[in-house]
């Protein structure tokens, strides 16, 4: 008696063997793998957002104050307006994929090649902008300080707008007083050889203290949110206390290790979540460049087949499908 | 190869010529989806900012309703609303962008099924550990402070 079983009763059958049971080819069946597994990745990031901002859901940023501004209108808050722009890039540049390989299954080389050539186009201008973004949350807009426990107080004051009481943010750049004894950057000319450190904060504590001591009007905002889904707005001698006495630096903009917009966390998984995306669309572009090439020199044409663009479609795809859910859960939520 | 596509939408309510024209159809779709999605984000109407149904209180009942209704009693409609619409989104770019529509039953499923599975899992998961950090800190015995 034979020790392997040879047939199983199942010839002839879906999953007999020698047929195509899912009707897909092996590189589009890979792509779909990958694809699950990074959609996999991506839902691990944005789960552990969300755990970051269950466990500080009382403090975590507003997007829509952090996010407020586009190029070229400078000083206006408008915020989502950029962000919107570049999710209908990013549907765009789908839509003319999708056209390319649409283009590909009637093996009409010269539309693929237009659709490949717009689709690389859009990805640019969507990569352009994130960096836009970032570069713009680097810089910030107007600093904060940080305490001993490493909450952001924020300023600002009460202002009347159509005979409304609005709490209207002001930069540190306005009241700060300049008090000439502070510490000089350690440069590499002096004392150590060779040794630096990185340039230090815009001002120091004391100068926003005595700057925030002379102007009475201004008031310091914590990161707690109140009943009504705000900012809570300290009292005047609330404002100073908290600063004299728990005060500890003066932050300016964003990066890994503080921001200015509330919690350090929130940082942290912005470079890295849109980070992640902005590489998977710029990688995305790139394989797009390599298979518009390809188009040109007609090696698909030859193939007899466009099914390349087909597959490198379903990978620009889903980085705008994960875009989606990066919009929505970052800027949306 | 097979290049027959299925040209309809919202489940035959839409019908199109030709994958292009279908194509075009659902840009629109999903461009009036995220209109909706910033003019809310922008607006946000009062409405929708505030839970429509508090915690049930008392006993075991009360809980496993506060489970199945967790999406009304737990979060703002609003950001329910959004959630809603990206997964409608979601689904589009799958199903039309990506052809999903057009693929076996067999290989929709594996990846479907696999993918929201796990991700719910994962979701779940942290969520609720984030949940209960979040009570370690802030309830009446915490002893980590952190509003200095």
């Amino acid at each position: 008696m034979d020790s392997t079983v040879a047939s199983t009763g199942t010839e002839g059958k879906t999953w007999g063997g020698g047929n195509q049971p899912l009707k897909a080819s092996y590189g589009k069946l890979m792509m779909w793998f990958f694809i699950v597994s990074d959609a996999l990745t991506f839902s691990g990031f944005l789960a552990a957002y969300g755990f970051s901002r269950f466990k500080f859901i009382k403090e975590w940023p507003i997007a829509d104050e952090v996010f407020t501004h586009v190029p070229f209108l400078h000083g206006q808050e408008l915020p989502m307006i950029y962000v919107a722009f570049m999710t209908f890039i990013l549907i765009m540049s789908s839509v003319t994929m999708v056209l390319a390989v649409d283009a590909g299954h009637h093996m009409n080389k010269a539309k693929v090649t237009l659709y490949m050539f717009l689709t690389i186009i859009g990805g640019a201008i969507f990569v352009g902008s994130q960096a836009w973004e970032w570069a713009t949350f680097i810089q910030g807009d107007y600093g904060a300080v940080q305490t001993k426990g490493g909450n952001i107080l924020q300023f600002g004051e009460y202002v009347n707008v159509d005979g409304e009481e609005k709490f209207k943010r002001i930069s540190i750049d306005e009241f700060a007083v300049s008090i000439p004894d502070v510490r000089v950057e350690h440069e590499r000319s002096n004392g150590l050889w060779f040794r630096e450190e990185a340039s230090l904060p815009p001002y120091t504590v004391n100068e926003i203290y005595t700057g925030l001591a002379a102007n009475d009007n201004i008031l310091v905002r914590t990161q707690i949110i109140n009943d009504e889904g705000e900012k809570t707005v300290l009292s005047r001698e609330e404002s100073l206390k908290q600063i004299r006495d728990n005060g500890k630096l003066v932050v300016k903009g964003a990066n890994l290790h503080v921001n200015e917009y509330g919690t350090a966390l929130f940082a942290d998984f912005f470079f890295f979540i849109t980070g992640f995306h902005g590489f998977h669309v710029f990688s995305g572009v790139v394989i797009n460049i390599i298979i518009f090439f390809n188009v040109i020199l007609g090696t698909y044409e030859r193939r007899g087949s466009y099914e390349m663009v087909e597959k490198v479609g379903l990978y620009w795809h889903f980085v705008d499908l994960v875009w989606v859910f990066v919009f929505t859960f970052f800027y949306l939520v | 190869m097979a290049h027959e596509h299925k040209l309809e939408i919202f489940r035959g309510l839409w019908k199109f010529k030709s994958n292009t024209q279908k194509i075009w159809g659902v840009l629109i779709f999903l461009t009036f989806v995220t209109a909706i999605e910033v003019v809310l984000g922008i607006y946000k109407p009062d409405v929708l900012m505030s839970v429509w149904i508090n915690p049930i209180e008392g006993g075991f009942f009360a809980t496993l309703a506060n489970i199945i209704l967790s999406p009304f009693v737990y979060m703002k409609p609003l950001n329910l609303i959004f959630i809603l619409l990206t997964i409608v989104k979601a689904y589009y770019i799958t199903w039309d962008f990506m052809h999903m529509r057009d693929e076996t039953k067999a290989l929709r499923r594996m990846v479907v099924w696999t993918a929201v599975f796990l991700i719910c899992y994962l979701i779940f998961i942290l969520l609720q550990e984030g949940g209960y950090v979040f009570d370690v800190y802030n309830n009446d015995k915490a002893i980590i402070k952190r509003d200095f």
